[in-house]
């Protein structure tokens, strides 16, 4: 896709994600929209995964350790075909498979996440197997920059580089904010970079937010030969619409009917935006 | 105490009753110390952190550091409180509360909130019903379920004056509050007779015990005379109060929101087994991790609620020799 593509798609997802969260009443708003463009890249641009090519041994793996942000993980499933996107009318309904946290009921999740904590020793296990079948596919998780502070994940970043994974690559969505407050007034990480580095992991930063940068980063992947890439991805929580953006209470917060409107009305000009610099830049050509 | 005198006061979450318990121990006791894992405000700490942010530790997603700090403040004196979901209290750091604490008999109050079926959308990751089971089998561990707001802040401050671990189990929605508002009428350690009867009895704890309550109400309509327990300290067990109510009763029915292996209804069971052999039957879930829905579906649908209470009752009853 081309970044214009890739960034409609971005907005496409921003509106189904906060439809879905608006129909149901329930959802992690704000680390949803945050990690949208890292979703919408990996799965458009990256993985080599489709509802054909699941159950293949040699499919790419994505878990998502920052299991509350379902509802982007289901968008984006829903649009690669895993399922229709109809099913996500039924979101967080008693019976449901599409519920609160990825579980592997619903087709396209590798693994039930939704405790903190547990997505990189599984991503470090399943790098090592394919090690071990001398497979080149490829292993992803993003995990939350407040989750990051379980010290499991410092374990298996430790075991991730002395297997020297570089078929591991672990995104972390730098938005700031977890639940009680920012990282640094909770549990301060920083510097996330250095400390990674000094587990032995190659680490990259980039706007996690702008698809066309990611697209490029994550083609270089991995950044370095014998070790695990880290990339550093600094988000705003609540991305693109105004009033959630940065905003602590919409990490589960759900929007009433005026907000719902006006955000999905800001989305709608973001869009028009982009569809009028599309026909500038041809009219220039 | 009579059936009928039960009556709700008002509904408020069990959680809230921490929140309120913590704020006045804290007033009055100057070692206690809360710690949260990034879950503050599902705690309703807001109080105390303004009152007493100096005795406020805030661990982040670090759930073992927690519980591991914990055992290390009561080394220096201090009488923590951890706080966080009942699942991340107890499965995930098992190793640390059984070595750190239990084996090492350390003064750590661990208070787990959005246990059971209750907790609602957020589904299986969340819904820990196994917790009770895990914390009685701990040598030394107290396990307290208190039945609603006004009892779990009551449980909140009684705790502090036990030493020794203790696992203090609540709830995430609103309940029926029935208790009295002075939280005179708990004891640890004591069951809770709140209605007497003569035909079968219920002993129950946490939310199920309102339940219970609604049972002896219908059972009564009926002509049956139940007698409930509220049995809101699960270890120690009040075995004396359990022998004697089976041997009035004959029949018991036990009502957890909790897997029935390993729960308080198995603890019912082995001072039956020991003592008086009776009928029993089994209210809570069945070997199975919990689901998405609201609070009423899914009590509903694993036959947590009223209308099964009674029939179990009635089953219990007509396997009276
Ligand atoms: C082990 C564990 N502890 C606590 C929680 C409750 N919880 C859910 S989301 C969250 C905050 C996550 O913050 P962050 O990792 O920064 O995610 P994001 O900002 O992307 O939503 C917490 C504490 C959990 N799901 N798992
Ligand atoms: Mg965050």
């Amino acid at each position: 896709m081309t970044n214009e593509q890739l960034k409609l798609k971005s907005i496409e997802y921003r509106q189904k994600l906060l439809t879905c969260i608006f129909n149901c009443k329930a959802g992690h708003t704000g680390g949803s929209l945050s990690s949208v463009d890292i979703l919408n890249v990996l799965y458009n641009e990256i993985l080599n995964v489709s509802p054909e090519t699941f159950s293949s041994p040699i499919r790419d793996r994505y878990i998502q350790s920052k299991g509350h942000c379902v509802e982007v993980l289901f968008v984006v499933l829903a649009d690669m075909g895993f399922f229709p996107e109809s099913d996500l009318l039924t979101m967080n309904q008693y019976q449901s498979h599409y519920i609160g946290h990825p579980t592997r009921k619903v087709k396209g999740v590798e693994q039930n996440t939704g405790a903190l904590g547990h997505g990189l020793p599984i991503c470090v296990g399943t790098a090592i197997a394919a090690k071990l079948d001398d497979q080149d596919y490829k292993v992803f998780t993003l995990l939350g920059d407040g989750e990051i502070a379980e010290g499991a994940n410092w374990e298996a970043a430790m075991a991730a580089s002395h297997y020297k994974l570089d078929n591991l690559c672990a995104i972390i969505d730098n938005n700031k904010l977890q639940i009680t407050s920012t990282n640094r007034e909770v549990m301060n990480s920083d510097p996330l970079d250095a400390k990674f580095e000094s587990f032995g992991w190659a680490v990259r930063e980039v706007d996690g937010n702008d698809v066309g940068a990611l697209k490029v980063l994550m083609q270089s992947l991995p950044f370095e030969k014998d070790k695990p890439s880290l990339i550093i991805a600094h988000t705003k929580k609540g991305k693109g619409i105004s009033f959630m953006e940065d905003v602590l209470k919409w990490h589960h917060g759900v929007p009433s009917a005026a907000e719902y409107e006006q955000a999905m009305a800001e989305l709608e000009a973001a869009k028009a935006v982009i569809l009028e610099e599309q026909v500038a830049s041809l009219v220039n050509e | 105490m009579a059936l009928e005198d039960i009556v709700i006061l008002n509904e408020k979450e069990t959680r809230a009753g921490f929140g309120e318990g913590i704020y006045e121990l804290a007033k009055t006791n100057e070692n206690v110390v809360v710690l949260t894992a990034d879950l503050a405000g599902s705690f309703k700490l807001g109080p105390f952190i303004k009152e007493f942010n100096n005795r406020f530790v805030q661990c982040g997603i670090q759930e073992a550091n927690m519980i591991g700090m914990a055992a290390g403040l009561t080394i220096g004196g201090k009488i923590p409180y951890t706080t966080t979901f009942a699942n991340f209290s107890t499965g995930r750091v098992y190793d640390q509360i059984r070595q750190s604490v239990a084996y090492s008999d350390k003064n750590v109050k661990i208070c787990a909130s959005h246990a059971g079926l209750t907790l609602g959308e957020d589904g299986a990751t969340h819904q820990i019903l196994e917790d009770i089971g895990l914390m009685k089998m701990l040598p030394g561990m107290t396990v307290i379920n208190p039945c609603d707001f006004n009892q779990t802040k009551a449980a909140t401050k009684a705790i502090a004056d036990i030493h020794g671990p203790v696992y203090l189990r609540f709830g995430r929605p609103k309940w029926p509050n029935f208790t009295k508002e002075d939280g005179s009428d708990f004891v640890i350690g004591k069951a809770q007779v709140l209605a007497e009867g003569t035909d079968v009895t219920l002993i129950a704890c946490g939310h199920m015990v309102w339940k219970s309550v609604e049972a002896a109400k219908e059972l009564a309509k009926e002509g049956i005379s139940a007698e409930v327990i509220n049995m809101h300290t699960i270890k120690p067990l009040d075995t004396e109060a359990v022998i004697k109510s089976l041997t009035k009763t004959g029949a018991v029915v036990t009502a957890e929101e909790h897997n029935i292996i390993g729960g308080l209804g198995d603890a019912i069971a082995q001072v039956a087994a020991r003592n008086i052999p009776v009928p029993q039957e089994y209210i809570g879930t069945n070997d199975t991790f919990g689901e998405s829905g609201k609070p009423e579906q899914l009590l509903k649908k694993y036959g947590l609620d009223t209308p099964n209470i009674v029939a179990a009752a009635k089953k219990a009853i007509s396997r009276k020799k």
